[in-house]
């Protein structure tokens, strides 16, 4: 039997802006199922410009986006769109629909799902983010920290490949974003998350990327990466005060 | 502001009036509209029954006049026009009280405050007994432009959100010393309008991006299938019903 392919793969991924801003200079990472992968880097790194090219967004200038092994091209974007999940930052911008059950409904009955097996999904994902009780309740009523939960339950409804979270631990009390990382431990599906916040990073994903400049920079362990004190200077990363890592015994 | 603030209009209730779906409610309200208007300005009787129609409806769904009246506000800017009319009216001139007004101008004045406050009256009783999110599923079934109805839609789940951005733009105003106090504080609130404007507009972008995210294609997907019994149909029909057949009868007589 073949191994299945990655949940994600890109290579030469290269992309301008169409002022001409380039922010992509050939990014190749992959991603193994199962994975929970944290991509580092400053802001204006471009991670959020390689985020928009995993769903098709952005179409790549140069280079090749593949969600287990489907090529991300214009004929394929509704089943990438089904395999990718993105998370936004901001949940206010990723629940849009008049209730709860109705925004996690959103995707999968876009994907042609109806009836039951629609209702079976929505409480499936509510239930993944322990949010079933507010099935009713319109977004606005959550607090935050609900708030981001429900928006990880409106991409799981879809059933995804990988789910891609950006900063999914900002503005987060301190237990909302252990109950967060809670939930993301307990699913099975690969995850990426794009972050700032190391220490998330090193307690969710064992593997982290530091994307600068438009390339990947590093790869390798969390633990590696972040004990590298010289490497995350050189891309303007720091550790918060107090924190410190010591390498993985090899 | 908050969380009441989108559902002033709705009164929740249980009554036969708010159980019937949003799709039956509204064309019955746009129907008895149409009636109203279409009633000759002479036959003032016609114009008690429809009060009397209207005000077995609000009995039906217990919605207490008190009510009825605070949200009857809106109509005000009608009221004043329509007082004007009289007055600055031409053509034949009768006394009343003192006053000599326009016969024409009475007429008319009297045709628009008849009809607005019914029409007024009939919406008040629609928006009270149908939730806001009902309103637009039922305009969503009767195949109103997708458009329109997503915009109400969206409209309706982000007026909270804007509203706290309004509010913490004044905090931010305001914890920097300035209050609004007269007509020179103006272009500093104009601008924060403008800013707001940018942000909300901004916003809708991230919602797009959303929406492209989890496969929108242009059009909301129907996940409520709304459905209504020809006994649906017929307890909506009785008031356009009723008010179509007095409305027939003030036009045989007159």
């Amino acid at each position: 039997m073949s191994k299945p392919p990655p949940s994600l793969r890109v290579s030469e991924l290269a992309y301008a802006y169409p002022d001409g801003t380039q922010a992509l200079y050939g990014v190749d990472l992959t991603i193994g199922r199962g994975e929970r992968v944290a991509l580092l880097g400053p802001n204006g790194a471009g991670k959020t410009t390689l985020v928009m090219h995993l769903n098709g967004i952005l179409t790549a200038g140069h280079g090749t986006v593949e969600v287990a092994g489907l090529p991300v091209r214009k004929d394929s974007l509704a089943e990438i769109r089904r395999r990718v999940g993105l998370v936004f930052q901001d949940p206010d911008d990723q629940l849009f629909m008049p209730t709860v059950r109705e925004d996690v409904a959103f995707g999968p009955a876009n994907l042609g799902v109806r009836g039951f097996e629609l209702d079976l999904r929505v409480k499936e994902a509510l239930q993944q983010v322990g949010l079933l009780e507010v099935i009713d309740r319109p977004p606005h009523h959550l607090s935050f920290g609900q708030r981001r939960r429900v928006a990880v339950a409106t991409v799981l409804a879809m059933q995804p490949e990988i789910i891609v979270l950006d900063e999914p631990s900002s503005n987060l009390d301190p237990a909302s974003r252990r109950e967060l990382a809670e939930i993301l431990r307990s699913l099975d599906v690969t995850v990426l998350m794009v972050t700032h916040d190391l220490p998330y990073a090193l307690e969710l994903c064992e593997r982290s990327l530091i994307l600068s400049g438009g390339v990947i920079a590093a790869d390798g362990p969390t633990r590696d990466i972040l004990a590298d004190a010289d490497l995350l200077a050189a891309h303007r990363l720091e550790l918060p005060f107090g924190f410190a890592v010591t390498p993985q015994p090899h | 502001m908050g969380a009441g603030h989108t559902h002033q209009l709705y009164r929740p209730g249980d009554t036969v009036v708010h159980r019937l779906p949003p799709h039956c409610k509204l064309p019955a309200v746009a129907a008895f509209a149409v009636v109203v208007v279409a009633t000759p300005r002479e036959a003032f009787w016609a114009f008690g029954v429809y009060a009397l129609l209207l005000a077995a409806v609000a009995a039906v769904a217990r919605v207490p006049a008190r009510f009825l009246l605070r949200r009857m506000v809106i109509e005000v800017p009608f009221v004043v026009f329509a007082v004007a009319l009289p007055i600055i009216g031409l053509g034949e001139r009768v006394e009343v009280l003192g006053l000599s007004l326009s016969a024409e101008g009475l007429w008319s004045a009297w045709n628009i405050l008849a009809k607005a406050t019914l029409g007024v009256v009939a919406s008040i009783l629609l928006a009270a007994t149908t939730e806001p999110r009902a309103m637009l599923l039922g305009a969503q079934r009767l195949r109103l432009p997708q458009t329109l109805v997503q915009i109400a839609m969206f409209m309706l789940r982000y007026m909270d959100v804007i509203l706290d951005e309004m509010r913490r733009m004044r905090v931010a105003r305001e914890s920097r010393g300035f209050t609004a106090r007269d007509v020179r504080h103006l272009p500093v609130i104009a601008k924060s309008a403008g800013a707001l404007f940018i942000r909300s507009y901004e916003r809708g972008e991230r919602v797009h991006l959303a929406m492209l995210s989890r496969g929108y294609t242009g059009s909301m997907p129907v996940i409520d299938d709304l459905r209504a019994t020809a006994r649906n149909w017929a307890t909506a029909a009785s008031l356009p019903a009723a008010a179509l057949a007095t409305a027939v009868l003030s036009w045989s007589v007159s």
